[in-house]
């Protein structure tokens, strides 16, 4: 009844989209520190984002944002018994490669970071770990499936506390799956090169439906209610940045907002953990924005 | 047929009842305790254990399952699955809890982080080849005399059960419900 590891092997798409499909109806919480790590894996996160300084700060202090130092990963990873994931710059596969030699569980090709490659996204095909990446729309999320991507997680405006990017970017992504879904197999190829994305993977998504890969949403979610509305257009779990560790009480903003993404279709328990939450993240109007950190990426 | 609730408060919910729905078994998702009456059998799916952990708690459910695991419902555990079922879990955080009524030891991540989540072949009693997807899977280093290994794995350093029944529970460290193959879940439920 044994069977020899011979015929083993790892790094295979379907472990690689497994992990995305086991976070499903989840929340995964942004942490700085081991302390914030511990909070977020009480609260019921299924993964956290281990970085320097969440995408509030980043645009506060400006300067050019990069991959966090080793030590702060590594001892978030000896902290929580989670998926610790961490993020690489767009087109930086020097950081990938060293987030993959640290063992990270995922790997974040990320906007909230300042790009290294203004033309290229990293070849995620070449990597054992797997790559989430962001998309404000289906032909950049095909784009990235299509570069290696085994999960897409729909663009906010990172760091505003503000939701109305996210909404705005699935409700595109959205739009363009129906069309794609309803469209004759004639029509594939011009919408194809409208969405400029690679045609099997139309194809794939004109058969489905939906995203041959995991949909989660980012930027801008804080609080419940946030939570809630994304996972009703669509998303099927939510990525929360400084939306926790920038509002009044962490611990219990943290724990709400896993309730009300599982719960998202009950109104009755979303309006009970929104209740006397405290202050949410202060935020900003996206109008006000110097920079928009959605745009990059292409 | 009997009927099946699939444990959805998060993870991969949706193959898991895909793959119960196309053995035509009457299916549904369980979120409160109240949707919990009339099920004979209930799937744990993959995902976070101590987040399921942590929703079993606040949703109720944790004391309405254990009260109806007394009275015989039939359990199927998958990965996190199987955490919470089993008896005892070690690596976990030290505040874990599980229903403890699977009598088998498993380490949590046993088979490594992310970069070892692995597929293989395995052979399962009764069933015969089946393709294995680990993914940060849970390992199980020990059982109890009343532990029945329907399949096994080597994957250096020794052979360990991958799937397991006492009785009306089983524990999968694997995923089944990812591949097409629906033999597994077939056997747990002639076996409800």
């Amino acid at each position: 009844m044994s069977s020899a590891s011979d015929s083993s092997f790892t790094g295979s798409t379907l472990v690689k989209r497994g992990l995305a499909d086991m976070l499903r109806g989840g929340v995964i919480m942004d942490v700085v520190n081991p302390e914030q790590a511990k909070i977020a894996e009480d609260a019921g996160a299924v993964a956290v984002m281990a970085l320097e300084r969440v995408p509030a700060d980043i645009r506060r202090d400006g300067g050019v944002a990069r991959m966090s130092d080793p030590e702060m990963i590594q001892e978030i990873q000896a902290t929580v018994t989670i998926p610790v994931m961490a993020k690489a710059r767009i087109g930086h596969f020097a950081e990938a490669q060293i987030l993959q030699a640290l063992n990270v569980d995922y790997i974040d090709e990320s906007e909230v970071l300042t790009p290294a490659d203004e033309e290229n996204h990293i070849d995620k095909w070449a990597f054992t770990v797997p790559f989430v990446c962001g998309a404000t729309n289906l032909g950049e999320a095909l784009r990235r499936i299509g570069e290696g991507a085994c999960m897409i997680r729909s663009k906010g405006e990172a760091g505003t506390g503000n939701v109305v990017e996210a909404v705005r970017h699935l409700r595109t992504i959205n739009a363009q799956m129906r069309r794609l879904h309803s469209a004759d197999a004639s029509e594939l190829y011009a919408l194809a090169k409208d969405l400029q994305a690679p045609l099997p993977l139309v194809r794939e998504v004109a058969e489905l439906g939906h995203l041959p890969v995991p949909m989660f949403c980012a930027g801008g979610i804080s609080t419940p209610a946030d939570a809630s509305l994304v996972l009703q257009l669509g998303a099927e779990a939510v990525f929360v940045g400084s939306g926790i560790f920038k509002s009044d009480d962490p611990v219990r903003m943290a724990r709400a907002i896993v309730e009300a993404t599982t719960h998202f279709e009950d109104a009755g328990v979303v309006a009970k953990v929104s209740t006397g939450l405290g202050a949410a993240m202060k935020g900003f109007e996206t109008a006000s924005l110097e920079t928009r950190l959605a745009e990059r990426g292409w | 047929m009997p009927r099946v609730g699939v444990l959805a408060l998060q993870g991969d919910v949706r193959e898991h009842e895909a793959a119960f729905v196309e053995l035509g078994v009457d299916v549904r998702r369980v979120r409160t305790a109240a949707h919990l009456d009339d099920v004979d059998a209930l799937v744990i799916p993959g995902g976070e254990s101590t987040a399921i952990a942590h929703l079993l708690d606040t949703s109720g459910l944790r004391s309405e399952i254990g009260t109806r695991l007394g009275s015989g419902l039939a359990i199927f555990g998958t990965c996190a699955g199987l955490i919470l079922v089993a008896r005892d879990v070690l690596d976990g955080r030290v505040d874990q809890w599980s229903f403890g009524v699977l009598d088998v030891s498993v380490r949590r991540n046993g088979y490594g982080r992310q970069i070892a989540s692995f597929e293989t072949e395995l052979e399962v009693h009764g069933v015969g080849n089946v393709h294995g997807v680990f993914i940060r899977a849970p390992k199980i280093e020990a059982i109890g005399d009343d532990v029945v290994v329907l399949a096994s794995h080597d994957h250096g350093g020794g052979t360990h059960p991958v799937l397991v029944r006492q009785g009306r529970v089983w524990g999968c460290s694997f995923h089944p419900e990812l591949t097409n193959d629906r033999r597994v879940q077939r056997l747990f439920v002639e076996s409800i």
